[in-house]
């Protein structure tokens, strides 16, 4: 069995995750804070890959990155290589869809934070970047966390801007989902089954991840009640 | 110290007018809840922006709508406890003592040094590895107090310290806490709306009204002679009554239908007279006679409370309507007894006050 769609799809998940984390933690940061009309807006527009049908997601990524497109081709010029059709295009597509996961968990965790907190740091003495790293992401831990595992999880069962973006190459943009439908498509239901095992696996493993560390922080805030 | 504050915020239909200078000691801001005496504090701290106007400290402007003058907060160095207490709630209590002491003390060494002392000072040892959560009420405020003391702040601001407490704590805390102001000898800021607190802790105090603050007098001279309506109410001062000037050192109690003689100079636009209700007396029939102030009223309730006897009455002059016209007497019950004993159960009773004890208000 060629085991490239499961690293593929591992690192283009663990790749847009990343992105996805800092970029949801600070567009949820600071979006917080604008006014209330431009807020509404760019929540609306951040939010809206979250509802739409990942074909039409990936129609506008490949309008925004197509070669022949001003962006694609301007980047092709450049740096001589194609932004579509490449291992690294289903990042994009796994980035774009799963940034409003991060993005939305991030804001609810932001908004359940008691800016007091954060006030006291400030007549404390603290910097803001202390105060950001060392208090208000702290206690948002919970909600950031479960945010970016979501979005991991999402970014792994990318689909359908995935294939319109980056297409199916075996051994190049292959990834587990897309492996499944080319072998069932091609009647070859032995294998599918054994891509839709690898999925289901991890899929289970990092739920199993997500309780665990939802029972640890239960137990250690009910310790703390106990002994108080 | 001396503290300028004079500032105006609007929020929606609020406004925040506060004026006042505080100096050396402690200054208390009396004002019921939603009065804007916690905003007045933000806004020397700094979190808050107020919309125009000017606060100094010692010769520091920290905020000047004229000259764009707008210090941060964290270059302020005023602490300010909340009332919550804010403490860290990731960091156990020596981490959350470490970050008051951050901003100044960069040595490791001489920061756990530091620290250790505040410890023992407010007795928190053996809670080093605790987190806030696991902490009484009382030991949060000790750690937060000395977080904020580690930061050596140039004044101190209190917001309703002991709100977040049970009654049988406040006690103790109170005390512990006018030691620890005396000790450290920081200008303090005191905002409560306890008016018993306000008169065990503070030196002066400015009473604040629906976002107006008054001017600061020493706490004595408010509660001997309030002058407006909010401060005698604040002041716990139970009975009012629209008045008039009514002649030579006499005044018309509207709402009672009762003319009073006072003492002391009436301010020029006396608008109420109030009375504590320890200041009305109940009269034996027969010693009437001789005295100011002798009024008949009908009783209306008696209320037993813990220590006390409450008497609601009625002054005969008064409107029939509603309660404006009741009038509030608090006695000892042993007093209560002893006008029982004599005159028997009574419809109706003779109230008397002192001159001295008419209190007029604007």
């Amino acid at each position: 069995m060629d085991w490239y769609p499961l690293y593929n799809s591992l690192r283009i998940a663990l790749i847009s995750s990343v992105i996805v984390f800092f970029t949801g933690i600070c567009a949820a940061y600071y979006i917080a804070r604008l006014h209330p009309v431009l807020k509404g807006f760019l929540d609306v527009v951040l939010t809206l890959p979250l509802v739409l049908p990942p074909t039409v997601v990936g129609y506008f990524l490949l309008v925004l990155l197509g070669p022949r497109r001003p962006f694609g081709a301007w980047f092709l010029e450049l740096f001589g290589t194609r932004l579509v059709m490449t291992w690294y295009s289903g990042i994009f597509a796994a980035s774009v869809v799963a940034f409003p996961l991060m993005y939305r968990t991030a804001r609810g965790a932001f908004e359940s934070f008691d800016e007091t907190l954060s006030d006291a740091g400030k007549t404390l003495g603290l910097g803001n970047v202390y105060i950001f790293w060392r208090i208000r992401m702290p206690a948002c831990r919970q909600g950031i966390l479960a945010g970016a595992v979501l979005a991991f999880a999402r970014a792994l069962g990318e689909y359908g801007a995935t294939s319109m973006i980056a297409g199916y190459t075996p051994g190049k943009t292959a990834t587990i989902s897309t492996t499944v439908y080319q072998f069932w498509r091609t009647d070859n239901d032995a294998l599918a089954f054994r891509w839709v095992l690898v999925n289901v696996a991890i899929s289970a493993v990092v739920l199993l991840v997500v309780n665990l560390l939802e029972r640890r922080e239960r137990t250690r805030a009910g310790h703390a009640r106990r002994s108080f | 110290m001396a503290l300028k504050v004079d500032i105006k915020k609007k929020l929606g239909n609020f406004v925040l007018r506060a004026a006042f200078t505080a100096d050396q000691g402690v200054t208390g801001i009396l004002g019921a809840s939603g009065c804007g005496k916690s905003m007045t504090l933000r806004c020397i701290a700094g979190i808050v922006n107020p919309d125009e106007g000017r606060i100094e400290l010692d010769g520091t402007v920290f905020f000047d709508s004229d000259k764009k003058i707008n210090l941060k907060p964290q270059k302020r160095q005023v602490g300010l406890l909340f009332q919550n207490y804010a403490l860290f709630p990731n960091m156990t209590v020596r981490q959350n003592l470490l970050a008051g002491l951050r901003a100044r003390e960069k040595d490791r060494e001489k920061a756990d040094l530091l620290v250790g002392e505040m410890i023992r000072r407010f007795s928190l040892e053996g809670l080093e590895g605790h987190r806030p959560a696991q902490l009484s009420g009382g030991q949060q405020q000790r750690a937060a107090l000395s977080r904020i003391l580690l930061s050596r702040p140039r004044m101190l601001m209190l917001d309703e310290p002991f709100s977040a407490l049970d009654g049988y704590l406040k006690w103790n805390l109170e005390l512990e806490l006018t030691e620890v102001l005396k000790e450290y000898g920081c200008s303090t800021l005191f905002v409560s709306h306890s008016r018993d607190e306000i008169y065990r802790i503070c030196d002066q105090v400015c009473v604040m009204d629906r976002g107006t603050s008054g001017p600061v007098i020493p706490v004595k001279q408010l509660f001997e002679a309030p002058v407006s309506k909010a401060a005698a109410l604040l002041s716990g001062c139970k009975n009012y009554s629209r008045a008039r000037p009514a002649g030579e050192k006499r005044v018309r109690a509207e709402d009672w239908g009762v003319t009073f003689t006072y003492e002391g100079e009436a301010p020029e636009d006396v608008r109420y007279v109030g009375i504590r209700s320890h200041y009305l007396h109940l009269v034996p029939s027969g010693e009437e006679n001789g005295r100011a102030n002798v009024f008949r009223c009908r009783v209306v309730r008696i209320i037993e409370d813990v220590f006390s006897m409450v008497v609601m009455v009625c002054p005969e002059g008064a409107a029939p309507d509603g309660q404006d016209g009741q009038i509030r007497l608090e006695m000892s019950k042993e007093s209560w007894e002893e006008f029982r004993r004599r005159e028997g159960e009574q419809k109706e009773v003779l109230v008397w006050v002192e001159p001295g004890d008419v209190m007029l208000l604007c």
